[in-house]
């Protein structure tokens, strides 16, 4: 097929460009500098999840709160005061986290594609996440089953996204050595933007344009109150 | 290339229309501030820059030394991952592919993601030939396809519209391509964005096929990876049941890990965010989640022969983050039209060139648009010496000489146009060569100094039309050495503080007129440096 000689082509092409005739030994790597930093400042784990809500805060999240023992609340009362009518979580959500939802609730399977166009109809979609990186204010799904299939996190207008306290890394270089980069991956910053109207930053216009992240933190000798609110808590 | 760009003026012609576009002019110096501005802060917060800057060049310099073993280990993995890899020699065979696998479907729509790399091939209209209709999803690229217009900017395509003017594409032509604008549509940003999320959801829910570009395929794994702020990528890439990708081969990074560079870098040299919105990674296809098909469709269209110019390869480190075009001079006053090329700005300069090969003349004039202040270089996250590649594509424009040329090596002459230059260098060569007609040449010059005129004659008015010309002075450096300097240098043992000073004086004084003599001087000092102790 021309395929086959077109790849054969580009190949000769390459090597006659290296000067390369002949398939050459497997390449050495190891002679790219990586002197940069793995993280750029020297923080604890409470300075990280700090800087973790600033910066989706920064990108129009709106951070809460929370501790375990109050998460059911917190989602529910965040379905609340959305006015969500119907909302989706993936399979393997803990059960628990859900136990204070009224609303309408739909759970998608891990064998079937759900249908996109059922999934307008849904106004907010509840997930984990496989990790979150606190210098870019990152949140990484990873398609697991606590997250669910890509286009449900896409298509509902709102997505609520918990992250808990083991999935917080400082940086980048943290956060590839943890991941499997062969599951489909969806690398959230903020929610969906656009600047292509004179560079004006505007929210929307496919993905979700409400972003609730609720961040987990280690119960305290006395709990805090719940910190549900419009107000980013950063 | 892409057919669309064909039969484009040359650069100084397109930008002679453009600059005078004062509405143009005001849009991108706005955005162009407005951006270099917010990415210096961005870049100012990673104290690692320059070592990742470092990082990001090494890495793809790596990959492009070793193209052909991350090549064939990207097909394999993809092939193993479920997908199907294509090999495209050039744009008309990658749209063939794509227009194949098209049809072989039935459908007759897709949605796309924006992507050079189809600006490049022309893919759109491709498909339009073959019956089949492309939907650009993206605001911008909606924008652009809408106004039937062309992109200017490689991150902000509409970049050169304002507000009112995108107001009134929408209104006007939106309901030609599906659901109409809402009426009485305001030019609020937010609301053009909601009129552009209406139209394009029934787009996204209903159409089977998605194309994408790749800002970065992982060899070892088989991931490609997109950077994107709206979401229309994640659309295009999860709801069709079918994705094609189109991806130059010098989109390739060797491992997972070298994402810990580029991912840092990228969002920040182009939008100046710490990072983008939305950035996709899928490897093959997944069951049950996102396209049930994957094609990629590796591009070359230049690409080897760019690869074959050690000093011009380079280029293919590009990482398209538009760091360049915002900083540019040229650009902002010029706009990316002029460049005639889906590749505007300084990197389109030295990248198009050597794609297309340098036999129009827009490709001739390109290496030309420029200043050479270097800025381009300061911002390239990947470290691009634009200036250097820029000299050397006008020295191959002016002398010709070695090249590649669709795989083949081959000598090419100066290109039309030049010869006047050509012409006037080697006759300045020759007579720097040549003392006695350079002392003759210079007598002549200053001899006739009133009868110069104001502009010159012939091609060369060219440049008189926007500078004049440098008065000349009397007489020449030769005759000034000559008059101040009656005896021999070699008696001039124990004078030495003398003649210093009196150098130092006269130097003062005729610096007005030295503009001229500081080019010519350069044959005149070979003479007379070597005893003329007195000059430093």
């Amino acid at each position: 097929m021309t395929t086959n000689t077109s790849r054969d082509e580009i190949l000769r092409r390459i090597r006659q460009a290296l000067g390369t005739p002949t398939p050459t030994t497997p390449p050495d790597p190891t002679t790219i500098p990586r002197n940069y930093l793995t993280t750029h400042a020297h923080r604890t784990p409470q300075q990280t999840t700090n800087l973790l809500a600033d910066n989706l805060t920064d990108y129009r999240a709106t951070v809460h709160r929370t501790t375990e023992t109050h998460l059911p609340h917190t989602i529910a009362n965040l379905l609340t005061h959305h006015g969500t009518q119907r909302a989706i979580t993936p399979p393997g959500l803990p059960p628990h986290w859900l136990t204070h939802i009224t609303t309408p609730l739909t759970t998608t399977t891990t064998d079937t594609h759900p249908d996109p166009h059922t999934l307008d109809t849904i106004d907010t979609v509840i997930t984990h996440s496989a990790l979150a990186i606190a210098e870019t204010g990152t949140i990484i799904l990873d398609a697991s089953p606590d997250q669910g299939h890509r286009a449900i996190t896409l298509i509902p207008d709102h997505h609520i996204c918990i992250i808990t306290p083991d999935h917080i890394v400082e940086s980048l270089p943290q956060a590839l050595p943890r991941l499997n980069p062969t599951r489909p991956q969806t690398w959230i910053s903020g929610p969906s933007a656009t600047s292509d109207i004179e560079l004006t930053r505007i929210e929307g216009v496919h993905g979700p344009r409400t972003l609730d992240v609720i961040i987990v933190t280690a119960e305290p000798s006395t709990a805090p109150a719940e910190t549900v609110s419009d107000e980013p808590s950063a | 290339m892409s057919g669309t760009y064909l039969g484009l003026p040359s650069f100084p012609k397109a930008a002679h229309d453009s600059t005078r576009d004062t509405q143009l002019r005001a849009n991108l110096t706005h955005a162009t501030h407005t951006i270099r501005t917010k990415r210096a802060t961005a870049i100012n917060e990673l104290t690692d820059w320059p070592q990742l800057r470092a990082a990001g060049a090494a890495i793809k310099d790596h990959t492009l030394h070793h193209l052909d073993h991350y090549l064939l280990q990207l097909e394999a993995a993809v092939t193993a991952a479920g997908g199907t890899v294509h090999w495209a020699l050039d744009a008309n065979e990658a749209n063939t592919i794509a227009t194949q696998i098209i049809k072989n479907t039935g459908e007759t729509e897709v949605v796309k993601i924006k992507s050079m790399t189809t600006q490049e091939t022309g893919l759109n209209h491709a498909l339009e030939t073959a019956g089949i209709h492309a939907y650009e999803t993206d605001l911008a690229e909606l924008i652009v396809q809408l106004a039937n217009d062309k992109p200017s900017h490689i991150l902000v395509p509409a970049i050169h519209k304002n507000r009112t003017e995108i107001r009134d594409i929408f209104t006007t032509h939106m309901t030609h391509w599906g659901r109409p604008a809402p009426d009485n549509l305001t030019d609020n940003p937010t609301d053009l964005a909601e009129a552009a999320r209406l139209h394009l959801r029934e787009k996204f829910l209903n159409t089977k096929i998605g194309i994408s570009g790749a800002n970065f395929m992982i060899a070892e794994t088989g991931t490609m990876v997109i950077l994107e702020s709206e979401g229309n990528g994640r659309m295009c890439l999860t709801l069709p049941d079918t994705l094609i990708t189109i991806a130059g081969i010098e989109k390739i990074i060797p491992t997972y890990q070298d994402l810990e560079v580029f991912l840092q870098t990228l969002p920040r040299s182009s939008t100046a965010e710490r990072m983008n919105p939305y950035t996709s990674l899928w490897t093959g296809t997944t069951p049950h989640d996102g396209p049930h098909t994957f094609h990629l469709i590796l591009l070359d269209n230049g690409r080897t022969d760019t690869l074959a110019d050690t000093t011009g390869q380079q280029a293919l480190r590009c990482i398209r983050c538009s760091a360049c075009l915002n900083v540019c001079p040229v650009y902002e006053r010029a706009g990316g039209h002029a460049y005639g090329s889906p590749y505007p700005g300084p990197i389109g300069a030295i990248l198009t060139p050597q794609l297309r090969g340098t036999t129009t003349p827009l490709d001739t004039s390109l290496p030309y648009a420029s200043t050479l202040c270097g800025a381009c270089y300061d911002v390239c996250p990947v470290a691009i010496n634009i200036p250097q590649v820029l000299v050397h594509l006008r020295e191959r424009i002016t002398q010709g000489g070695p090249t590649t040329t669709h795989g083949t090596r081959t000598t090419i002459q100066p290109a039309k146009g030049h010869r006047l230059e050509r012409t006037t260098m080697r006759a300045t060569r020759w007579t720097l060569n040549h003392p006695t007609a350079l002392q003759h040449a210079h007598n002549l010059a200053t001899h006739t100094r009133h009868l110069h005129p104001q502009h010159l004659p012939g091609p060369a008015h060219h440049w008189t039309d926007t500078r004049n010309l440098p008065p000349l002075p009397p007489h020449t450096f030769r005759h000034w050495w000559q008059h101040h300097h009656q005896t021999p240098p070699t008696t001039n043992t124990g004078k030495g503080t003398d003649t210093r000073s009196e150098t130092a004086t006269d130097t003062g004084t005729d610096t007005g007129t030295a503009g001229t003599d500081t080019g010519t001087g350069t044959g005149t000092g070979t003479n007379t440096q070597t005893d003329g102790g007195p000059q430093q």
